[in-house]
């Protein structure tokens, strides 16, 4: 059998299928959904460690479906940036899969609300399997209609987790998710429509090659883009996100902020940076960078004026993904490091922060029934672990060193000032100072524990809640000393990228 | 790695990995925790000293890591930063034992111990960076380890004082980034080297090459205190004692006085700095600083704030004699400052935390007579006080020598000046405390009397300022000899072309 050699293509086809099968049994099986769940995350993390092995090795690779040959067939391809968002989906997804198992257990410990919380639970491990398929076929595709396809799937079941809590601003949020998240969908799909009429191709690389200056494909991209940057949640389509993402369960916060925004973001990282980039024109590039700069600042400042732990939190993720979108205007500089790879990287160092400081937002919510900001002191006494990693991963946020943010941020300042666009970088260093102000406003509540505070027992399950959130921070924290195997990843694989960047932007 | 690359990676191990522990630790184990403290820091002073060794006869220590093109962290050992490293490893030994004997009873004594580690291998890290870069990186981490200790207290008037220190450190952690990247981005990475960088770069940047020297200056200028930088220290004084010891001498007004040092010398370098002309600016904020402090410390009558705004003042003469840099002798006297700084200023506050601690005194109007009640504490206040004057033969008196040297050799009066003013005023800032403590009659009951043992206070709280006020003297007496702080710096000084 060729299939089951290191050397195969069809490996691709596995962090698509495997948790397709386990949400399945998810299903069947309601009394062993954590096992299924976690063996298909643990799987997920060999099979994608495989695929890196095989980058690493044999360079970019392409799957066709069923050995049709595109325009025809469907092709999986794997390369740098598909790679290391798989690498980030898999290792956050494992930590918040053993994040979720300690927090549904906690909860249902407590007998008032056994029953509601068995049904959460019930629900969430095929949601959550059945998202994670989506997210792997997203980063894998390499058609665009393959991505509307996981795009509604990662839609649906995101905004079928995020009703999951059951109260009532939950189902609210959540239902204006989903209008979002389809209102999204579908102008991404008229987008397709155009590209299809005026081409005949959806597979992306004969759209790269094919990518000429007409009218039918700008109003494509427009149209496609606009449903993807709903999705993302850039300023000022960002109004969905933090309600959703603040009312949710914490695993469920957590994996929308640190995953699935960055599944359409990675759409249309791809679009702008490869796929279409003969069509993309200077302004428009500044585009996206004066949105992201509002954006940072918009969101630092709202995160800042929240009560609540898990609302600022939310609007931080609106904040830091505004960065991403900074870096498009620099994406021409000629530096040591090409910007696109800066974008994946921050991308990734995000995910890692995000979803630690989710997962210890929703521990202190369980430990103290509240998230109340103002009524947090003492929160240490009982969650050391839990407060350390809040802190690691708001070094992260912040963009102080030696974390990943910083080593992100570091890059950005480096290719806008050597560009002589200072004005992003004074944005960066703003956002920063905002993010301290947001970030150290907890810390300072959290740290302390006032004289005579009644020290509460740590309790056993908290050991699953509190570790998965510690380790994803110490992730984020050392991923700037370690910035340079990311990066040799993605220089790797980028063969396409690195020729379309050969030539420097116009 | 040669020994010499595992020497400094363990000199930074020697603290981090105590401290990791500690954080692990329950509270209760207070022995296991000070054992661990005590060896972690002997072992430090032990590597330390071995490298000092090494780079006194001309050992090459350095270790490279790069992260991205332009990031590279680079650990080096050459003689100034061995000065720093030294200071700060004693210091710290005594220190600890401070604190040990301070906090005893204390709830949180863990998570303290435990900043307490990682601020010194970060302070160690300053003093071992080799490049901009690194030294950014540990820059920005002393300000995340010292916070903690900061509002160890936890009371509304520390969480405000944490709140301004954040502030400031933070802002400024934010203008030196963007000093940093904007030099990189003109001259390319930037290792410390004698000389500063190319010397090309400043006909035809020479503007700009300004703007980022006040960038740079400001940035570190924030934890140096310079004036009107200085607004967080006088409140960070509602720390515990050994933190306003560390704060003050060991770390992080240290820290930033060591940028200042390091940006004038080795990134900019004596030459360039001449050209663009910027050092008048440096030396009269210098100036302003020094008098600026020393008014507002004959203003105070609570003896932490008035030893914080001394602080803010004397710290200021090495950014004074780094405004000379052509002096050799100006430099000296800057450099070490550094060191006599530390000193002097960790024997006063080892001594008001031992007046706080033992008898509640906070006030200087509290302390009539208390030098017949405490006279070994008073001793080694005197003996601080003193140095900090200028009076020989205590090491103070060295610095201001040669700075006064060295401000002469310029031909500039004005150095002389601020010098002879600030002596003056620090006379009359620290004489009444002495008179009053001697000379003075007990009037009532000390305020908050916590120890009536066979000692003044309990010994571990004793021994370190009597150590550290043996220090000033000895270091004074024997400046000329061969090891001495002196002698190191003017070995550090013969390798600049100044």
């Amino acid at each position: 059998m060729t299939v089951f050699q290191f050397s195969s293509p069809a490996w691709m086809v596995c962090p698509v299928i495997l948790p397709l099968i386990a949400g399945l049994f998810c299903f069947l099986f309601s009394h062993r959904t954590f096992a299924i769940a976690l063996a298909a995350a643990l799987a997920n993390l060999l099979v994608v460690c495989l695929l890196t092995g095989q980058l690493l090795v044999f360079g970019p690779m392409r799957c066709h479906m069923g050995g049709w040959q595109p325009p025809l067939g469907i092709t999986l391809r794997t390369d740098g940036p598909a790679l290391l968002m798989l690498l980030m989906t898999a290792v956050t997804g494992l930590a918040i899969t053993l994040y979720a198992k300690g927090y549904f257990s906690y909860r249902i410990s407590d007998p008032r609300r056994a029953g509601r919380h068995q049904r959460q639970q019930r629900y969430f491990w095929p949601l959550w399997m059945l998202l994670l398929a989506g997210l792997n076929g997203l980063f894998l595709s390499n058609d665009v209609f393959n991505v509307y396809v996981t795009l509604e799937l990662i839609g649906i079941s995101a905004a079928s987790l995020a009703a999951l809590s059951g109260k009532p601003a939950s189902l609210l949020a959540s239902f204006r998710y989903l209008l979002v998240s389809l209102l999204g969908s579908l102008t991404y799909l008229l987008g397709i429509v155009f590209l299809y009429r005026s081409n005949g191709v959806l597979d992306l690389d004969l759209l790269q090659n094919l990518a000429a200056n007409g009218l039918g494909i700008r109003t494509a991209l427009a149209l496609m883009s606009v449903g993807l940057l709903l999705k993302t949640a850039l300023f000022p389509l960002h109004f969905w996100l933090p309600p959703a993402h603040a009312n949710a369960l914490a695993p469920v916060s957590a994996i929308l902020s640190a995953l699935v925004v960055k599944g359409s973001f990675y759409m249309l990282f791809r679009f702008w940076f490869e796929t279409f980039q003969s069509t993309i024109t200077l302004p428009a590039l500044n585009f996206m960078g004066f949105l992201g700069a509002v954006a940072v600042l918009w969101g630092a400042v709202q995160a800042i004026r929240q009560h609540r732990l898990k609302l600022m939190v939310a609007y931080s993720t609106v904040s830091q993904l505004g960065y991403l979108f900074i870096a498009f205007p620099l994406a021409g500089v000629d530096g040591g490091i090409p910007v696109w790879s800066i974008v994946i990287f921050m991308a990734l160092a995000h995910a890692c922060a995000k979803s630690a400081m989710f997962m210890a937002a929703g521990t202190v919510f369980l430990h103290l029934g509240h998230d109340r900001i103002k009524d947090l002191s003492g929160v240490r006494a009982s969650l050391p672990i839990t407060v350390f990693a809040y802190g690691i991963a708001g070094v992260s946020l912040m963009g102080l060193p030696p974390s990943g943010g910083f080593v992100g941020k570091w890059l950005l300042l480096t290719a806008s000032l050597g560009s002589s666009q200072w004005w992003w970088a004074l944005v960066v260093i703003t956002g920063s100072l905002l993010a301290s102000i947001y970030v150290f406003r907890v810390m300072s509540r959290l740290f302390v524990i006032p004289e005579g505070f009644p020290l509460k027992k740590s309790e056993p399950h908290f050991r699953l809640l509190e570790w998965p959130a510690m380790v994803l921070a110490l992730i984020s924290l050392f991923l700037g000393l370690a910035a340079s195997w990311p990066l040799y990843i993605l220089a790797h694989g980028t063969t396409t990228l690195a020729k379309v960047f050969a030539g420097g932007l116009p | 790695m040669n020994w010499g690359q595992w020497l400094l990676v363990s000199i930074l191990l020697s603290s981090f990995i105590p401290g990791i522990i500690i954080f692990g630790l329950p509270e209760k184990k207070h022995r296991l925790r000070t054992v661990l403290n005590i060896c972690g820091s002997i072992a430090k002073i032990a590597l330390v000293l071995t490298m000092d060794i090494g780079v006194y006869f001309g050992h090459i220590f350095e270790i490279r890591l790069s992260i991205v093109p332009g990031v590279e962290l680079l650990l080096n050992g050459d003689p100034l930063s061995a000065l720093f490293a030294t200071l700060s490893s004693v210091l710290w030994l005594l220190t600890t034992v401070y604190a040990v004997g301070y906090l005893e009873g204390s709830p949180n004594r863990s998570h303290f111990f435990g900043y307490f580690s990682l601020c010194v291998t970060v302070t160690i890290g300053i003093a071992l960076a080799g490049n901009l870069v690194t030294f950014l990186l540990f820059y920005e981490m002393l300000t995340l380890t010292t916070y903690p200790l900061v509002i160890h207290r936890g009371t509304e008037k520390s969480l405000r004082a944490g709140r301004n220190y954040l502030i400031y450190a933070i802002g400024g952690g934010a203008v030196f980034l963007f000093g940093v990247v904007s030099l990189q981005t003109i001259v390319g990475p930037v290792d410390f080297t004698a000389s500063g960088f190319s010397s090309s770069f400043v006909d035809t940047h020479a503007t700009i090459l300004i703007l980022i020297f006040i960038l740079l200056i400001i940035g570190v200028g924030v934890k140096a205190a310079l004036v009107p930088l200085h607004g967080w220290l006088p409140q960070a004084m509602v720390a515990p004692a050994p933190v306003s010891a560390l704060l003050h001498a060991v770390a992080v007004v240290k820290a930033g006085a060591f940028g200042i040092i390091r940006i004038v010398l080795d990134v900019y370098g004596a030459q360039n700095l001449l050209f663009l002309g910027v050092l008048p600016l440096l030396g009269g904020v210098a100036a302003i600083t020094i008098l600026y402090g020393s008014v507002r410390a004959l203003q105070q009558d609570d003896l932490k704030r008035r030893l914080a705004f001394s602080t803010i003042s004397q710290v200021s003469y090495i950014a004074l004699g780094m405004s000379l840099v052509d002096q050799p002798l100006a430099v000296i006297g800057g450099l070490v400052h550094l060191v006599h700084q530390g000193l002097m200023k960790i024997t006063l506050f080892f001594c008001a935390g031992n007046l706080a601690e033992t008898l509640g005194i906070h006030r200087i109007s509290e302390m009539d007579g208390v030098a017949r009640r405490m006279p070994f504490t008073m001793a080694a206040f005197t003996v601080g006080a003193l140095g900090m004057i200028g009076i020989p033969p205590t090491v103070g008196f060295v610095s201001k020598w040669y700075l006064g040297l060295g401000g002469l050799a310029a031909g500039n009066w004005w150095v002389v000046a601020v010098l002879a003013v600030s002596s003056l005023l620090n006379a009359c800032y620290f004489l009444p405390i002495l008179t009053r403590a001697w000379f003075g009659k007990q009037q009532e009951l000390w305020p908050d009397e916590q120890y009536t043992g066979r000692f003044e206070t309990r010994l571990m709280l004793l021994i370190p300022p009597l150590i550290t006020a043996f220090i000033v003297i000895a270091a004074g007496v024997v400046a000329n000899a061969q090891i001495s702080p002196l002698a190191w710096v003017r070995f550090i000084v013969r390798g600049y072309t100044l």
